[in-house]
């Protein structure tokens, strides 16, 4: 799905989050919205995700405005901070929420469920945690899981926020590598939040460079590197 | 104990456990609310609001009893029309409830505050975007979290709801066989010397409130698997 941010600027009472923000994300791109804490790149993921209200501006999906879209109408995969999991649930029925939060009439049968649950574990290569809890998985588990959650719904976009933050350095290649064959497989446009300038240059097609609420450049990694647009791009990437 | 047979000690029994069992779903419900839109809500007055709930912990219960009787006492212009009407609050069950509402308001909210700021709002969040509506996250995410406190601040409650005085001694009138509460007749007793009777009611309400203790432990041991899962995340 095309998504089109379209003067996009957020204030949270006198604060400014984001300025005014264009950007254009075409569909099927894996694009990473990189800066340090406070540029505002969370806080645009959100708004994509129809977590958090623009104070002006417009979303468009598809050349649709959806700038008021409730955030169950938006059918966003959204992968959290520290994942989310619901502690009281087996992995099963973590994966298996979306599908039973359907209003009845789209709901899938019981079997349609765990077959497709069944084939999400098998996706993120975890077959066997079915029936665990997620304070008995590791990181690495955990955001799989979570992966495989906001997949389950089917959903038109991927947002992550910082998936691998929490995470070690070793596990986070591992896992960068899993998200990108993911991207690859099932095609979705999918938008990642990091604060790690190497993570959004190995893995994006598209990396967008953000600072205290302002895009400063909108580029291929390579092209970033090659030509930095300001001052605060060559410093952040170290080149 | 055949003190306890007495019409008027059964009639306090039976309206102590009348008045606990609306006001603790009452406070349950109330204390659920305030600690929803506390933790999960930015606005203005969050600090105003959370003092307000801590106020039935600081004013003394005889005080509260007072406004209540202020409030709608037939002194007032409402007491008055709601007396005319039928409904009279002051001297009556109403006010007895009302009294234990406020008194032991904050007891479930307190327990609840903490645990939920303590979660914050991600898993919320989480099934929002999963296409959950409010209401289903309430009862599929929230809720579940949320029991053991829950558990916990409702037995408190139940606890001091049944044991109240203060507010109840000023609000209730004292009618014997009517709107004694048991603690009531417990000090009725004890000041017409009936020693017995006082120590077997006061007996009955240790009781009442060693059974909701024995009804936690034995729902914690019962559920001691989920409950270990959930509290080392």
């Amino acid at each position: 799905m095309h998504i089109q941010i379209d003067e996009i600027a957020k204030d949270f009472g006198t604060t400014t989050a984001l300025h005014p923000v264009s950007l254009p994300i075409p569909s099927g791109a894996l694009v990473a919205l990189l800066g340090p804490s406070g540029s505002g790149k969370t806080t645009l993921l959100r708004i994509l995700g129809g977590l958090e209200f623009p104070t002006s501006g417009r979303v468009l999906f598809n050349s649709q405005d959806a700038t008021g879209m409730s955030v169950q109408d938006r059918r966003a995969g959204f992968v959290f901070q520290s994942y989310a999991l619901f502690r009281h649930m087996t992995v099963f029925e973590n994966i298996a929420y979306g599908l039973r939060a359907r209003p009845r009439a789209t709901r899938p049968n019981k079997a349609e469920i765990d077959r497709r649950v069944l084939k999400l574990l098998d996706l993120i290569q975890l077959p066997q945690i079915a029936d665990r809890y997620p304070t008995q998985l590791s990181g690495g588990q955990r955001q799989r899981v979570a992966l495989a959650r906001a997949l389950a719904i089917e959903p038109r976009m991927l947002l992550l926020d910082e998936p691998f933050g929490a995470l070690d350095a070793k596990v986070r290649k591992e896992l960068r590598q899993g998200l990108r064959d993911i991207h690859d497989e099932t095609g979705l446009t999918s938008v990642f939040v990091t604060h790690d300038q190497d993570e959004a240059m190995a893995l994006a097609d598209l990396v967008v460079v953000m600072s205290m609420g302002r895009i400063e450049q909108i580029g291929k990694p390579a092209d970033i590197r090659a030509k930095p647009a300001t001052e605060f791009v060559r410093d952040f990437i170290g080149v | 104990m055949g003190s306890l047979a007495s019409r008027d000690a059964q009639s306090a029994i039976r309206l102590t456990l009348l008045i606990t069992a609306i006001a603790v779903p009452m406070n349950a419900v109330f204390g659920i609310a305030a600690a929803w839109f506390i933790t999960k809500f930015d606005f203005r007055g969050k600090a105003f609001l959370i003092t307000l709930i801590d106020l039935p912990f600081s004013i003394s219960p005889v005080v509260a009893g007072l406004c209540i009787v202020l409030l709608f006492g037939a002194n007032s212009a409402l007491g008055d029309w709601l007396v005319a009407s039928g409904y009279p609050i002051v001297f009556a069950v109403p006010g007895i409830v009302l009294a234990t509402v406020f008194v032991t308001f904050p007891f479930v909210a307190r327990d609840l505050i903490p645990v939920m700021i303590e979660q914050g709002r991600a898993e919320e969040e989480a099934a929002l975007t999963l296409g959950a509506t409010g209401w289903r996250t309430f009862r599929t995410v929230t809720l579940p979290n949320i029991r053991w406190a829950l558990l916990y601040g409702t037995l408190l409650c139940t606890a001091r709801a049944m044991g109240e005085f203060g507010a109840v001694a000023v609000v209730s009138g004292k009618i014997r066989g009517q709107t004694a509460t048991m603690p009531i007749t417990i000090e009725m007793f004890y000041n017409e010397y009936l020693s017995v009777a006082a120590f077997s009611m006061a007996a009955t309400l240790t009781g009442l409130a060693l059974l909701t203790l024995m009804l936690k432990t034995a729902l914690e041991l019962r559920h001691a698997d989920a409950l270990s899962a959930t509290r080392r995340h």
